[in-house]
């Protein structure tokens, strides 16, 4: 297919086919990273602006390789290295940024909606690194591509996802993600944890960890974060680990060749025991792989690597 | 000045619906009169014999066939921005919203900068609106010092200063001792008080809680943060024989819980927002900042329940909660954007909308808007020979579109921006003289 999405907001802006063009997208591109020079000369001449406005490694380092490995310029900016710090507006950063020409803003930031507000306010496409609790679609996209790669395909499959749904856009993403691709999703979580309405999703609600992952192909663990303890979203952290931790035991439930995955950083003894984060199934390492992968897809597509392709 | 209101069809719930003639000198209604009726309402020698005569002693003939005349629209709640930012409104911007918007009296908030706590400040608001010689304003000074929720604010001082009510509206006063206390003092005062209801370590969020706000992935603040704090001042109210006014009512659960107090007796009044009996969450679509306001647009079943509400008495008045806010407090991450749309140019066409759309009376709207309003705070307004009394006049026909760049408030932050509506105010008269006319 052509691609014509200019931006990439979220899941729900993304078809059926534009996700199915992504993910082979990737898969064709991861072959580079295992090659001795890792680069191809794709996005030469191109600048992607990696804007930054929360904190995040993991994320930014892999649209950063991403965007090296195409043989863009990638350009970092942090909130407390950005104007922003001097009383600037977002929407006048990422002006000045456009008047910069960059070909791609990647953005990272703590208000959900802001992606959204930016590609009303600029001409540069946009990407979505995370945003409040609405969205992580290259998170999603990534988690997509792994398990399909596992599992050879996502529909039919079962999905059990598992922790603190309502603070997570990686969850909202693969909840809309996994579903628009004929998976099963289930959730799993204390009531807390569960936000108003997700049933509308089409998707299973259950506060049981093991009805949850019964008989699921596809386990994915949240990441618990400490702070919320203080919201009173859970007593303790040893009561959480009891009542929702993954643990080779409870992994019985699950199918013999159940897949985990959990998009990082780990609280090793909290949501994940350690022996189930470093079981036979655990593909947690393969989704950072896989990460630069569809990132470099995402960079690809939305520059105009495709039209670049053709030029030459 | 001697002026006639000729030939519309007078509206003053409970009193009078019928089309007269309306004769207004200095300021004060003069005569009425009944056509096809052989008396005028007066039996002084100046009243109305024949009108071809009289029509060439006066100033001002206004033809009001066809229109409404109601006494004059009062909105309880805005917030006019002034003193301290007046980027965003000024006492004379913002009356002249009002008065476009077919609002001869408002009642601005205290959350001014600085806030309205001291006598200087409410002088400063009473001085200012009465040199415009216009719209009407009554300030509403705050409960306690600051509206930091700490210690009551000088209640008697700001009284006799013409504050004609306190609030800490935008802020709730979360320690219920305070509160209690406020209702009591004010009783010896003779003050209203007006209860922004919120309880703060509920409301974390930014948005109604609900599928809306799961979908965008923003905060959501649950109906109950308002209502535990409805059902806490209704107590206090209960507990000190004070009446409370509670402000912008937007859950089906505080409008339970206001019938039942009321239905037993409790000196409660409440008032909801034309925002909340027209839109829901929803229209918050794609993160629009022009429908963030506190309390949070709601679900359905709370709108349903408010127009419910509205219909059989338990919400005594509609007020705007105009809030106007600049692009600089708007044109941001939602998280970051400010709360409140401004509401004086479109509340009457929602009102009338509303009316229309529910088949309920124009009489009841003009009770929500203007008598009611008038008895809460005090004020006669009865259409009756003798009485200092501004009026409305209204257009129910009158198709028009709201832009809100034609408008005269000095901010943009309207949801309602393009809507076609049915009626309008097309004249304002205060003090026996036209503010406003289109």
């Amino acid at each position: 297919m052509m691609w014509s999405k200019k931006h990439i907001l979220d899941m729900e802006s993304l078809s059926v086919e534009e996700i199915t063009a992504i993910l082979d997208t990737a898969d064709g591109l991861k072959e580079i990273s295992q090659r001795t020079i890792k680069k191809v000369p794709t996005l030469r001449g191109k600048t992607v602006v990696l804007f930054f406005h929360e904190p995040s490694t993991r994320t930014r380092v892999s649209f950063d390789i991403a965007a090296k490995r195409l043989s863009a310029d990638a350009i970092s900016i942090s909130a407390s290295s950005s104007s922003l710090v001097k009383g600037e507006t977002l929407v006048d950063t990422a002006r000045n940024l456009e008047a910069m020409k960059p070909d791609v803003i990647v953005i990272r930031h703590s208000s959900a909606g802001t992606p959204f507000l930016l590609s009303q306010k600029v001409s540069t496409p946009i990407i979505n690194a995370g945003d409040g609790m609405h969205a992580h679609p290259s998170q999603a996209l990534l988690d997509m591509m792994t398990v399909r790669e596992v599992k050879g395909r996502l529909n039919g499959l079962r999905l059990a996802i598992v922790g603190d749904i309502s603070h997570s856009r990686v969850a909202r993403s693969n909840i809309i993600g996994f579903s628009k691709m004929g998976a099963e999703v289930r959730l799993a979580a204390p009531p807390t944890m569960m936000p108003t309405g997700i049933e509308s999703f089409g998707v299973t609600v259950t506060y049981d960890f093991d009805e949850a992952i019964d008989g699921a192909d596809v386990i994915m663990m949240l990441r618990i974060q400490k702070e919320r303890q203080r919201n009173f979203l859970f007593p303790t952290e040893r009561e959480y680990s009891r009542r929702y931790g993954l643990t080779l035991e409870r992994l019985k439930k699950a199918q013999p060749d159940v897949t985990i995955m959990h998009p990082g950083p780990l609280n090793r003894g909290v949501e994940i025991s350690p022996d189930a984060a470093d079981s036979v199934g655990s593909a947690i390492l393969d989704q950072v792989t896989n990460g630069v992968a569809l990132r470099m897809a995402l960079l690809y597509l939305v520059a105009g690597g495709m039209r670049n392709a053709d030029d030459h | 000045m001697r002026m006639i209101i000729k030939g519309g069809h007078v509206v003053d719930p409970g009193r009078i619906d019928a089309v007269a003639d309306i004769l207004i000198e200095n300021g004060r209604i003069a005569d009425i009169k009944f056509p096809g009726k052989e008396n005028s309402a007066s039996n002084s020698p100046s009243s109305i014999d024949s009108c071809a005569d009289l029509e060439k002693q006066v100033d001002r003939v206004i033809n009001a066939k066809g229109l409404y005349v109601v006494p004059g629209l009062i909105d309880m709640h805005v917030h006019l921005r002034d003193p301290g930012q007046e980027y965003k409104e000024t006492i004379e911007t913002g009356i002249q919203a009002a008065a476009a918007g077919g609002f001869t009296a408002v009642c601005c908030m205290p959350n001014t900068r600085p806030v309205n706590d001291n006598r200087q400040t409410t002088e400063y608001i009473i001085n200012t609106a009465k040199r415009l010689q216009s719209v009407k304003v009554y300030p509403v000074a705050a409960i306690s010092r600051d509206s930091k929720g700490l210690e009551l604010s000088e209640f008697g001082e700001l009284f006799d200063a013409g504050a004609v009510a306190v609030s800490d509206d935008g802020l709730p006063v979360s320690d219920a001792q305070l509160m209690r206390r406020a209702l009591e003092y004010a009783k010896g005062v003779g003050i209203l008080v007006i209860s922004h209801c919120e309880e703060p370590s509920l409301s974390h969020g930014v948005m109604n809680e609900g599928l809306t706000a799961t979908r965008l992935g923003l905060a959501g603040i649950p109906n109950a943060a308002e209502s535990v704090m409805v059902m806490r001042d209704i107590a206090l109210s209960e507990l000190t024989a004070s009446p409370v006014h509670v402000a912008h009512v937007s859950t089906r659960e505080s409008v339970r819980a206001i019938r039942e107090a009321k239905g037993r007796g409790v000196l409660v009044t409440a008032e909801t927002a034309p925002h909340y009996f027209t839109l829901t969450d929803e229209a918050v679509g794609f993160y629009n900042t022009n429908a963030k306001m506190n309390p949070p647009l709601r679900s359905v079943e709370d709108r349903e329940a408010i127009i419910e509400g509205l219909a059989d008495g338990t919400i005594d008045v509609i007020a705007t909660d105009h809030a106007p806010h600049s692009v600089l407090e708007k044109d941001l991450e939602f998280d970051a954007a400010a709360n409140g749309i401004i509401g004086l140019e479109t509340a009457l066409p929602l009102g009338l909308r509303l009316m229309e759309e529910r088949g309920l009376s124009f009489e009841l709207l003009i009770r929500k808007m203007s008598k009611n309003p008038a008895k809460i705070l005090g004020i006669s307004n009865d259409i009756t020979v003798g009485a200092a009394v501004d009026f409305t006049l209204i257009d129910p026909a009158r198709i028009h579109t709201y832009r809100v760049e034609d408008g005269f408030s000095k901010s943009r932050n309207s949801p309602f921006d393009g809507w076609e509506f049915k009626g309008a105010a097309i004249c304002t008269v205060i003090d026996g003289r036209v503010v406003f006319e289109s």
